[in-house]
């Protein structure tokens, strides 16, 4: 079991009172209107899958209940940070 | 009988005899035996049938790692467990074990034949034997398969142990107890901080357990550990896995060492314990030889003859021949010497060994064979001798003897350094894979970590033969019934990669996971392919190490503690009413409430009719609610919601539609305005948590400039719907503070007041087509407000009804249920819901996916309803729709039945549907196939029952 460190709660706690939220930095569009097809498929469907380093959202969804980034490494799975939604890419 | 109790020696009580049984016939041994020891000693050598193949087996080893021994252990009703390993079975007073997999008896086993037609059974015979016809599985081949291939039984009965759970930290976890884990244990304590030491066995010591010259030592060891108050030793307890960041899982035996009239307490503790660091000192494991024969009971591994000569006492011969590849099978031959066991000859494909351990061995007066390898072995049931050859292939030499023990090296168990995703390298001394590198806080100690020295040896699993591989009978996988020939063909087949041949051969895919054959089969497939071994790959480890009860694994997480089961306020008066209950997400829900001695369709039948004609009371506390407060609610919504919101005015409801950002309906509910900032939203049972979540989502993450608070209020809030005619003739006695008249308080309006001197929220809204009112007041007084509303309904004729009627009465008015009439791929329009969709609005959640092509496609399936030919047909939930019957199967399905009954009110079935182009087939006929008939139904519109809404006044 991970232990995930809340930047809110300014703890780790175990990944059973988390909630994975998929790839970060997928900001909705502003107007999604503007959107062409292909770029509204790219948003809503098409993404980075890396091996290795990942943004990605989890929230702590048993603990403060606040929405926040990570970098984990998807092939060992260690977290590199984790940091407070809003903050610039890590 | 050939194997026998030595006169001395050993770590058993010999004062104390234990009785046991095994295949129903008395038995004994001392205290301090295993179950294997104590049977070797009586000259049992036949122990098992094998899988496949039934062919006699009997012990490999003296651990885990046993393949052939597998025993079922019958400690009373619902205790029966199979598979256990008969070397790791404490022998205890009334132990009764069985052998397993033969039929018959263990002597005589009819199946055997299977044996004889081995020729027909080659490497993925499963999938080329039993291929055509497909029909023919089911009835013919399975169950032959099952008859002959298996292993123990799985128990029948319910298990009426109780299994403990417990969370651990400690700054250091040792993982096995032998003398590098003890001594890592020794140290780490000396430090100050917690240290946990776990090991498999009944007892602390591991190798050095076999070791007589080691146990003053490790009795001073073990009185220093008991000693220490930072120092936690767990016997009997298996690391089954290790999980991220030093989290290790471990189940801890209580009582299944014990007769069973003295087990008391849980049988099972699973740890789950988080460590600083992790110290792996798991050992290595001997490696089988493969040559013909080398699975007639009394061929064994060398390391596994000592331990049960100098642990538990007993000689597993009268005449031993030893097969050497490695120095450690003479030091093993040299011990046995030394304990009393009389070693005829060593054998070993060197031509050059090590002086001191010939002279040693010409010392002994033991025959040595260098150069030679064993080339068969004679005997059916037990060994009776062995043929050794020059190269493997000399002229052939017989040689008596009654037990054959193999030592072809070392393999370090790296189990739990895999499972924590630890890089292996190839160790070419050791002829395995040993721990390289790992990013957890983790390192292995003595032989697990390839720092132990066993010797030397050549590294070579199979041993040169006269025949060639293709004839061969030598085995790789005992357990799985793996012939070093089945890895030849596979390769042959066209197989590369380890994970191919190894799921082809069913190599190392048993019980054990391989723990004796997966090196032996990787250098195999080497040879064949004239590849190194590295670049053959090696099969990945999982957990668990060693196979685990569910039990352990379930913990006290059974029965009421499963799953939480969520009650509302009026749940215990349904109860008292005879409610029939069905479980809806995690709440239990009353279904329906028959009267004397109705099933279900005469209880819904009446109750819709009396919600029709009078009214009826529904306890709808379950429902999702979630209060939005704050400036910005209202802009909140309605960018959430299909709908527009912002005109929405204080004291009115709206009808909520919630997508994803793909266009597909998601939820749904009625919400209702209280004030400019303040809305009482409603969503479904089962979305409430899903829908808060989302969002809060967008709310954090998307708009964090919107000043608006979300708050789940689903558990403070009872809500009793009060629906029929009379509705407003029941509550109004009632309430206080509302005016209830129709020109007052308009259908999709909310009044806050008093009801029976409670606070509510009294919101007019129908999800049965009349009139009626959703009564919301806090959770605490929902039983009170119920039982009054009841008093006041019975005057009316009131009925109490359930989910059943009211899924009928809203599917007599076409209102959907999100999940049943949708499935996550319908969009609003889809659902006949455009209306609910805002034109205007610039923007919500999920607008712009409703203009992707797909989306605004023709022919995608909408809700229509269906009227079926024969009016009391019913169809079936989930059957699919075709338009031409007569065609040939498979026929081209163009739909599916999402919800369907029989209405009480129309005296007829109706039901939905989802249907490709629905709208453009009303008054057609459609066609579902069941099996022996076809029912034909005409499409119309999914509204069956006032489609003019006038029963909405009462
Ligand atoms: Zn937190």
């Amino acid at each position: 079991m991970l232990l995930i460190h809340c930047p809110y709660c300014e703890e780790a706690r175990p990944e059973v009172e988390f909630a994975y939220g998929g790839e970060a930095h997928i900001a909705r569009p502003v107007d999604p209107s503007t959107y062409s097809d292909e770029q509204w498929e790219e948003f809503l469907y098409i993404r980075s899958n890396p091996r290795g380093r990942h943004h990605e959202r989890w929230r702590h969804a048993h603990g403060c209940g606040r929405f926040f980034n990570a970098v984990r490494d998807t092939v060992t799975d260690v977290f590199e940070t984790t940091y407070k939604a809003g903050e610039a890419r890590k | 009988m050939t194997g026998f109790r030595l006169a001395d020696g050993g770590r058993i009580d010999r004062r104390t005899k234990r009785n046991f049984t095994f295949d129903g016939k008395a038995r004994w041994g001392y205290a301090g035996d295993s179950l294997a020891s104590a049977l070797l000693a009586q000259g049992q050598m036949l122990f098992g049938r094998s899988f496949k193949y039934h062919r006699p087996r009997g012990i490999l080893g003296a651990g885990v790692e046993e393949p052939n021994a597998l025993v079922t252990v019958d400690r009373g009703p619902g205790r029966k467990t199979p598979n256990l390993r008969a070397p790791s079975v404490a022998l205890h007073d009334g132990l009764a074990a069985t052998s397993q997999n033969r039929f018959p008896t263990l002597k005589t086993d009819l199946i055997a034949v299977n044996n004889m037609l081995s020729a027909f059974f080659p490497a993925g015979f499963y999938n080329k034997t039993f291929m055509w016809p497909r029909a023919a599985w089911e009835k013919v081949y399975e169950p032959i398969i099952r008859r002959l291939a298996g292993l123990g039984d799985s128990p029948t009965t319910r298990d009426p142990d109780h299994y403990d759970a417990t969370y651990a930290h400690c700054e250091t976890l040792v993982v096995g107890a032998g003398p590098a884990g003890i001594a890592a244990a020794l140290e780490a304590a000396a430090s100050g901080g917690r240290v946990f030491l776990i090991d498999e066995q009944e007892e602390i010591g591991g190798g050095a357990l076999s070791d007589p010259a080691q146990w003053a030592w490790l009795a001073e060891a073990s009185a220093k550990l008991a000693a220490m108050d930072n120092v936690t030793v767990l016997p009997r307890t298996t690391a089954i896995g290790h999980y991220h960041q030093n989290f290790v899982v471990a189940a801890q035996r209580l009582t299944d060492h014990l007769p069973v009239d003295e087990a008391e307490g849980p049988r099972e503790k699973l740890w789950r314990i988080r460590a600083g660091e992790v110290v792996l000192a798991m050992g290595a494991i001997e490696r089988p030889l493969v040559f013909e024969g080398n699975d007639v009971p009394g061929v064994m591994l060398a390391s596994a003859a000592k331990t049960f000569a100098l642990r538990y006492g007993v000689a597993v011969g009268r005449k031993l021949v030893v097969m050497a590849l490695h120095d450690s099978g003479w030091h093993d031959a040299l011990a046995l010497h030394k304990a009393g066991v009389n070693i005829a000859a060593i054998v070993d494909l060197r031509r050059e060994i090590a002086p001191e351990l010939a002279e040693a061995a010409r010392d002994a007066r033991i025959a040595c064979y260098p150069g030679y390898a064993v080339t068969g072995v004679s005997g059916g049931q037990a060994v009776n001798g062995v043929t050794v050859a020059l190269a493997g292939v000399g002229k052939g030499q017989k040689l008596e003897c009654d037990a054959v023990l193999m030592a072809g090296g070392w393999t370090p168990t790296v189990h739990l350094w895999s499972h924590a995703k630890g890089t292996l390298r190839w160790d070419e001394n050791w002829g395995a894979y040993v721990p390289d590198k790992t990013h957890e806080n983790l390192r292995c100690v003595g032989a697990c970590a390839g720092d132990w020295d066993f010797g030397s040896g050549l590294v070579r699993g199979l041993l040169p033969a006269p025949k060639p591989l293709h004839e061969s009978k030598a085995f790789v996988d005992f357990q799985n019934d793996v012939k070093a020939r089945d890895i030849g063909l596979a390769v042959q087949e066209g197989f590369r990669s380890i994970e191919h041949i190894k799921r082809y051969t069913t190599n190392g895919m048993a019980t054990d996971q391989g723990k004796t054959s997966n090196l032996n089969g990787l250098q195999i497939a080497s040879g064949v392919l004239h590849r190194p071994v590295t670049d053959i790959g090696l099969t990945t480890f999982r957990p668990p190490y060693t196979p685990q009860s569910f039990g352990a694994i379930l913990g006290h997480h059974k029965e009421a503690l499963f799953q939480p089961l969520r009650k509302t306020g009026i749940d215990d008066w349904a109860d008292a009413h005879g409610a029939v209950y069905e479980n809806v997400a995690q709440w239990r829900r009353a279904r329906y409430f028959p009267q004397g001695s109705e099933d279900m369709d005469a209880a819904v039948a009446r109750e819709c009719r009396t919600v029709r004609s009078a009214v009826g009371i529904f306890d709808a506390s379950t429902l999702g609610k979630i209060e939005v407060v704050g400036p910005d609610a209202a802009e909140f919504l309605n960018r959430m919601y299909t709908n527009p919101w912002k005109s929405l005015e204080p004291g009115r409801c709206r009808y909520g539609l919630l997508l994803g950002e793909h266009g597909f309906i998601i939820d749904d509910g009625v919400s209702a305005r209280l004030a400019p900032d303040r809305f009482h939203l409603t969503t479904t049972t089962g979305g409430a948590a899903r829908v808060l979540n989302m969002m809060e989502d967008y709310l954090q993450t998307e708009w964090a400039d919107l000043d608006v608070w979300l708050t789940s209020t689903t558990e403070q809030w009872s809500v009793i719907a009060v629906q029929g005619p009379k509705a407003r003739r029941v509550i109004a006695p009632l309430v206080e503070g509302i005016d209830l008249s129709p020109e007052a308080f308009p259908h999709m309006a909310v009044r806050e007041g008093k009801i029976c001197g409670v606070d509510t929220r009294l919101f007019r809204v129908s999800f049965t087509g009349e009139l009626g009112f959703e009564v919301n007041v806090p959770a605490e007084y929902g039983r009170m407000v119920w039982e009054a509303i009841w008093a006041e309904g019975e005057k009316h004729g009131a009925a109490a009804y359930g989910t059943e009627t009211m899924h009928v009465l809203r599917a007599e008015k076409g209102f959907i249920i999100v999940g049943q009439d949708t499935d996550g791929t319908v969009t609003p329009d889809d659902a006949g819901l455009g209306w609910a969709v805002g034109k205007k609005k610039p923007d919500f959640v999920g607008k712009r996916s409703l203009a992707r092509p797909d989306i605004v496609a023709a022919g995608r399936k909408q809700l229509v309803g269906l009227l079926t030919d024969d009016p009391q047909a019913v169809l079936e939930e989930g059957a699919q729709i075709v338009a031409d019957p007569n065609q040939p199967v498979p026929m081209t399905m163009i739909g599916h039945v999402t919800s369907s009954y029989h209405s009480a009110t129309m005296g007829r079935s109706i039901a939905m549907a989802l249907v490709a182009g629905g709208r453009d087939r009303m008054g057609e006929t459609l066609h579902i196939p069941m099996p022996g008939k076809t029912i034909s139904a005409k499409v119309v519109a999914p509204m069956f029952y006032d489609p003019e809404g006038s029963r909405l006044n009462g």
